[in-house]
Parts: C-alpha cells; structure tokens; sequence
C-alpha cells in the first residue's frame, strides 16, 4: 500500500489553497449533499446562464483531504464549461473511481486516480461529483 | 489475564494487513469473535438446525433448548430475574426502538417529555424523536458539563413529573463517559418516569446488574461482545414487558388465530415473530461463556489498564486532541492537528492499525464538540501494551507525513 499514490503533491496542494471557495451572491443554483456515513459535506453553487455555461462556481464545505481537494479540482474543471461537459467529466471521473484509465482536460483532476485503490475513500472523492450531478438535476426540474 | 492466551483464541488477529501485524482498535464498532463462538455456531448448523418451539422431532427439541438455554444463560448474565424478561431482538437498535414502539406509544400523551443527554448515539435518539412526534411529546436534552459528563442535579432539574421516559447510554460510545445509571434510575423513578439503558457499549465491558441498576429497560447488542451480528437483547422489568404490545405480529407469537381477532403467546414469545435468530442466540451464549470464564472483572481491569497506559502514551504526540473525561471506559477519541480523521485513518491502516473515524452516529455530539467528525481507538480484552505502542507509532507517522503538507 503506497501512501503517496493517495495523497499526490497536487491533491494537498488544492486541500490547502482550495479553489472556488465560498459563496455565490444572487440566483445561483445550490446544492448541500453531505456523507451521512462520515459527516463529511458540501454546498456548491452554480451560476448558470440561461444556455447552460457555468459563468461561475463556488463551494464550501468540511472534509477529508480528499473530498475538498476534488471539490476544488471539480470547481475549476467546469468553470466557463457547459453542464452537459461537465456531467460527462462527472462520468469519467466515476469510471476512474473503478480504476479505470481517464484523461481530463484539467489535468489535475487525474492525481485523483490512486484514489480508486482505497475503497473506503472513493465516496470522499465522489462527494463533489455528486452535487454537481444533484445541481444538474435540479435545474432540469425548475425548467 | 493471560493476553496472549486469549488473543491466541481470536483467529483474525493472526494476519497482516498492508505487511504489518493487524492491530485492532475498533472493537466498540464490534468486536472480533473467540474461535468457541465461531465453533458452537458451526456445531449448531451441524448437528442441531431446526425450527424452534414446534418441530416434534429431535432437532426441533435441540434447536428449542439451545435457544431457549441461550436465554436464561443471558439473563443470568445481566443478573434479570427470569428468563422472559429477555427478548431477543437484532441488535440494540431495534431492542430500543421495540420500546420506543411497545411501550412509549401507549404511555406518552400530548405535552409528555422524553428526557436525553447529549450523549446519546443515533439509535438512542431517533426512535425516541419519532415516538415524541407520534405522541405530540417532547424532548429534553441533559447538559453535558466540558469533560463530557453529566451531573446527576442537572438530570434532577430536567426531569419533571411530565417525564415518562428517561433514555440514556450506560457508556458513550464517543467520550468514553460511563453514566451513573443506578442514581439516574433513582431520579427518574422518583418523578414516575422509566428509565431506558442503551448497555450497547457497557455490557461487552462490565459486569452488569440490572435489578441492581434498577433499570426498566436495558439493551445492548451481541456483536460488541465477542458475539455474532445480528443477535441482541432487550431487557424489560415483567410488568412493563407485559404492559407492552407486540411490535411485529405473525407465526410463533400468536396464541389463538382466529379469522378476524388473535391472541398474544406470554412473555417473552409475543415480541419474538417469526423464525428467531437460533443460531445468533447460540453464538452470543457461547459469547457470554466466554466472557464468564475471563470473569468480567478483570475484563474491566485489563482495559482500564491498557486505557490509562494508551492516555500516558498518547500523551507524547504533540498536537494530539482527546475528548471526554480522565475516568472512562475503554476508549479514546481524538483528533490529530488539523489533520482530518480520515486521512488519519487512512495512514493507520496502511501501518496495520485500525481504527473509525467519522461521526460515530453521534452527529449532535460532535456538533456540541465543535467538529465534523473525529478519529476514535478503542480497546478490549484482547489488545495489549504493543497494540498502544503501534498506535502512538502510526499517530507520528502520520503527522510526519501530512506535517509538511498540513502542519
């Protein structure tokens, strides 16, 4: 078991100096999604533009190293994107989180890839994932 | 108590993980299981498996004095006066929600209160938020003082004569506070109200005695104490059992059907529906055994020993938080800097080391502590001094390997 294939220099890098943090003023779409088997949680907010760019994003949220360094990584990912990139990023990184190979665009978002090895921390990972997927839902009901 | 002797009778001790000795320190999520108690439950599948209480035939008769043998092995255990006070359930979560239900819905009315403490884990708490909203009762929370213990004045203040129920852990699953339930059962009686154990994590590790707790109900769970899962008990003084509904209605419960009215079996079998869990009641009498012959004493002493030295060694890890107060069970919760409990936990299990981390079903608990969640190590009969020493190894290399990063 290799600790460094977990805990990559990037990863603590974006744990550290976490892009995106805070929050969003106005009309954003929001989502709270928490880990109930661990506490960990998470709101993100969107902005969106009425074709579906992500004009910006923003989060907040306590964690593990890993569910906040991947939040944002998320957030930089898809910013000035279009939801249905983004949702498909969201794709890649679940098949990733299977251990299968994925390049990103945003290339840091693959020093998540050891992550796959450590069962127990693939939900930190997917946690950010999760809301941006929730987030997409939920503009779909209000349109 | 010969330690080596005992962890010799735990076949899982005995292997590596990630190519170190595993350390086990995460028995108050369960404990590991003494090779009797894996045997009697073969030995039951292998020469005894039947249906209980109605096959004619010689298994019938084995299953049924196994199971029921298992009963008053249990209730003489926790020192119950007859054996049908002891109903066997899936574990503590439902043995407490089988009073929150059986017993808490006939007694509560509008305006009645249901007294807490801030200690309490989920499976104490939500079957009595949701028996409170049935009933239009509400609840009361005794204040926890810094240490994480509670006085029993403050529990004297809280309860009133609107109290029907008072619902506290013997043992806190996260602080390690051991509550003086004896005193809080004189303070409930004394205002008309009952009292209800959650002896989850109390029963594994102590010698218990429930007339001399005078508790009206008292649960706890068979896999904390060297048992199988999905075996555990609720225990209730007769009058109250016999006060209460069934729950779950079906065979094996019933004593007269008719096509539109039925009639209940006596104590204990009216909350026991449906094919019981034999083989989990064979196991965890084989648990209870076990645990006898060790004598529960010196379970006690052992962990307090091995307690005490993990405070003084832990003690030498700079930036190391624990909570809750210095007399306590076997257990210790803490965090390490800023470091967050998972990645602790993590880099614990690469050395071998395990250990929970997370909010430990405790989300109100660890709201009043002011965290998200926290790292939690705790001992029983079978770990030792080099257990601790593993322990406080991992915690340093941990800060050694996020120091750069976290600080």
């Amino acid at each position: 078991m290799q600790l460094d294939d977990l805990y990559r220099r990037v990863i603590m890098d974006h744990y550290q100096r976490p892009r995106n943090r805070g929050k969003l003023a106005g009309d954003a779409v929001t989502v709270e999604l928490n880990n109930p088997s661990c506490g960990d949680r998470i709101t993100l907010q969107m902005d969106l533009s009425s074709d579906g760019i992500v004009r910006d994003v923003k989060f907040e949220g306590e964690g593990c190293s890993i569910s906040m360094a991947s939040a944002s990584m998320m957030t930089d990912a898809i910013k000035g994107k279009h939801l249905e990139d983004a949702l498909e990023m969201a794709q890649d990184f679940s098949s990733m989180m299977k251990g299968d190979y994925k390049e990103f665009d945003y290339e840091d978002i693959e020093s998540l890839s050891g992550v796959s090895k450590f069962p127990a921390r693939i939900r930190c990972a997917t946690l950010a994932w999760n809301a941006l997927r929730k987030g997409a839902e939920q503009r779909q009901t209000k349109a | 108590m010969d330690i080596a002797r005992i962890r010799d009778q735990f076949p899982i001790l005995k292997q590596e993980i990630h190519g170190h000795p595993l350390v086990y320190l995460d028995s108050a999520a369960t404990s590991q299981k003494p090779a009797a108690v894996i045997e009697a439950i073969r030995e039951y599948y292998e020469h005894s498996n039947s249906n209980v209480h109605r096959g004619v035939h010689t298994l019938g008769s084995r299953a049924t004095e196994a199971y029921e043998g298992a009963r008053e092995k249990i209730a003489k255990f926790i020192g119950a006066p007859q054996p049908e006070t002891v109903i066997f359930t899936r574990g503590t979560t439902s043995a407490i929600n089988l009073v929150a239900h059986g017993y808490a819905r006939i007694v509560l009315q509008p305006g009645d209160e249901i007294v807490l403490t801030m200690l309490e884990h989920h499976s104490n708490l939500i079957p009595w938020q949701q028996a409170a909203k049935a009933a239009g009762a509400k609840l009361k929370y005794v204040p926890l003082q810094q240490d994480g213990t509670i006085r029993i004045e403050d529990l004297d203040a809280v309860v009133t004569e609107r109290t029907k129920i008072v619902a506290m852990t013997h043992a806190s699953n996260v602080m390690g506070t051991v509550n003086p339930i004896k005193e809080a059962a004189r303070i409930a009686h004394k205002h008309g109200a009952k009292i209800v154990v959650d002896g989850a994590q109390s029963a594994p590790h102590m010698s218990i005695d429930v007339q001399d707790l005078d508790c009206d109900f008292f649960a706890f769970s068979g896999h904390k104490m060297c048992g199988p899962t999905g075996i555990g008990v609720l225990y209730g003084k007769k009058e109250l059992l016999e006060q209460m509904e069934p729950v779950e209605f079906g065979g094996e419960m019933i004593d007269h059907v008719d096509l539109h009215e039925s009639t209940w079996k006596e104590l204990p079998w009216k909350f026991e529906g449906g094919t019981p869990i034999i083989a989990g009641a064979v196991g965890l009498a084989a648990a209870v055994d076990f645990l006898e012959e060790i004598g529960m004493d010196n379970i006690r002493r052992h962990e307090q020993q091995i307690v005490n030295y993990a405070m003084d060694e832990l003690a030498k890890v700079p930036d190391l938080k624990i909570y809750g107060p210095k007399e306590r069970s076997g257990l210790i919760t803490f965090n390490l800097g800023n470091i967050h409990p998972h990645d602790v936990a993590t880099v614990l299990d690469s050395e071998g080391v395990a250990v929970r981390a997370g909010h430990h079903c405790c989300q109100p608990l660890m709201r009043w502590l002011g965290v998200a969640a926290t790292a939690r190590a705790s001992f029983y009969l079978y770990n030792n001094e080099e257990d601790v020493d593993r322990l406080v190894k991992a915690l340093l290399k941990t800060k050694e390997y996020f120091g750069h990063a976290i600080g």
